[in-house]
């Protein structure tokens, strides 16, 4: 399962690095930028769970915690390079705030992304226990918000 | 004539003695932390509460890189642009040659340890309020940091804004030891003040200035324009700040809003700092922001 997660992600970071190449209309941009937003919003969804829990205001339920957590798990997995092509930054779109600097040379945002496979695995990996899903939330936090410290601008 | 002309340059010399007066820096001496022993855990819970890695680690600095306060980051603002100084412990590049109460005047009265005002970009408005015990064992934390050769970078800041003695008068409007917010206030409230408005420094964002660069007096964390141009730092006075307690503490945690998107610009520095105080210090932080008064 790690091998196949990491060789998913690795494609995936390769293929940001080199520049996603493909021929992008507007339509292929609005569309890849829809759908990445949509992505964001499936992690926000079941993170609502999981913090809610976290936060006390939902009663912790074991399966419930473990269900939202092994989706985050495979939402962080999933093949994500066709939703960023080149030309579908803030400097070609208003309606992202995908930062250009994703797309140059030296960009870590493969790491980022590594960083957030990890933090799901080790939240899927102690959902088991209301402390476990506290904790989980602090390494998810600092993994999403360093990518959007990074990569997105800031409203 | 004679006599207006004598009167003249009497008042003359009467305002430039007032001016000399008014501006001259003042500092502390040994007494005010006399008897008082550094204590290195809780120096490391002020360094974090004081949010010092926020602007003296380098630029884009993560993880133990944040550790390192070699300085260098820009801070644009309508007087010109500040860069933060190296405060690692390097004897010659950092603060490694000075005293505890070096600290203590820098971040208590703003002046450095040759006498000099510091800008209110370092900021004094807040840290006046940080108890004698805290700074002494954030000065104790520090030492312990790794050392960072890195040179410091002048300010670019021009006339009038880079007379420094006019700083005193500055200080003579502006710097006040008093709370913002007053009135009875729980043990969790009080202790949220302190970590507010003291080390935290939440008003020097939060809260608007005047024309010379002051707090304005009645604003208290109503929310302002960001000097680094991008956007508007929000109001979080309860008028147009409705999460709860549990939602803040949650946020100060793991940086998450309560619709699980994450705290954007300088606020991330700001929670990879309060991530790591206690659930207690972050409850009482959550709970002062309740007892603050509405601004619309």
């Amino acid at each position: 399962m790690h091998l196949t997660r990491s060789t998913i992600l690795g494609l995936a970071a390769a293929t940001l690095a080199a520049g996603t190449v493909f021929a992008a209309s507007h339509a292929n941009v609005d569309g890849a930028i829809k759908a990445r937003q949509g992505h964001m919003d499936l992690y926000a969804f079941n993170l609502g769970l999981l913090g809610n829990m976290a936060k006390g205001e939902v009663e912790y339920d074991a399966a419930a915690a473990q269900s939202a957590a092994d989706s985050l798990a495979a939402l962080a997995v999933l093949d994500q390079s066709r939703y960023w092509p080149m030309g579908s930054s803030t400097a070609d779109s208003d309606k992202t705030r995908a930062l250009p600097d994703i797309w140059k040379d030296g960009s870590d945002i493969g790491d980022k992304a590594k960083a957030l496979v990890d933090a799901t695995t080790a939240m899927s990996a102690n959902a088991s226990s209301l402390d476990g899903v506290r904790a989980g939330m602090n390494a998810l936090g600092g993994a999403c918000g360093a990518c959007h410290k990074a990569y997105r601008q800031p409203e | 004539m004679r006599r207006i002309i004598g009167f003249l340059a009497i008042l003359a010399v009467l305002g430039a003695a007032a001016f000399w007066w008014v501006t001259r820096p003042v500092t502390a001496d040994a007494a005010v932390l006399a008897g008082i022993e550094p204590d290195l855990a809780r120096g490391e819970q002020v360094f974090h509460a004081g949010g010092c890695a926020g602007c003296h680690a380098a630029k884009g600095a993560e993880g133990e890189d944040r550790m390192i306060l070699s300085g260098g980051r820009a801070f644009p603002s309508d007087f010109g642009t500040f860069h933060a100084p190296n405060i690692s412990p390097h004897p010659e590049a950092g603060i490694g040659g000075w005293s505890a109460l070096d600290l203590y005047n820098a971040m208590h009265h703003g002046v450095s340890p040759d006498g000099a005002h510091y800008y209110p970009a370092f900021p004094y408005g807040s840290y006046v309020r940080a108890a004698p015990e805290d700074i002494v064992s954030l000065y104790a934390f520090l030492l312990t940091l790794p050392q960072s050769g890195t040179e410091n970078m002048p300010h670019d800041v021009g006339f009038p804004f880079n007379i420094r003695r006019a700083l005193g008068g500055w200080k003579f409007l502006y710097l006040a030891d008093g709370w913002q917010v007053g009135g009875d206030l729980t043990e969790a409230q009080t202790r949220g003040r302190y970590l507010a408005e003291a080390l935290g420094h939440c008003g020097e964002c939060h809260t608007p200035r005047g024309p010379l660069g002051g707090l304005q007096a009645g604003k208290w964390l109503a929310g302002a324009p960001n000097p680094s141009g991008e956007g508007t730092i929000p109001n979080i006075t309860p008028a147009k700040l409705d999460w709860s307690e549990s939602d803040l503490a949650a946020y100060f945690s793991s940086g998450f809003t309560p619709e699980f998107d994450t705290a954007g610009g300088h606020m991330v520095e700001v929670i990879e700092s309060l991530s790591r105080l206690s659930d207690a210090d972050r409850a009482a932080l959550a709970a002062y922001l309740k007892a603050v008064p509405p601004v619309e």
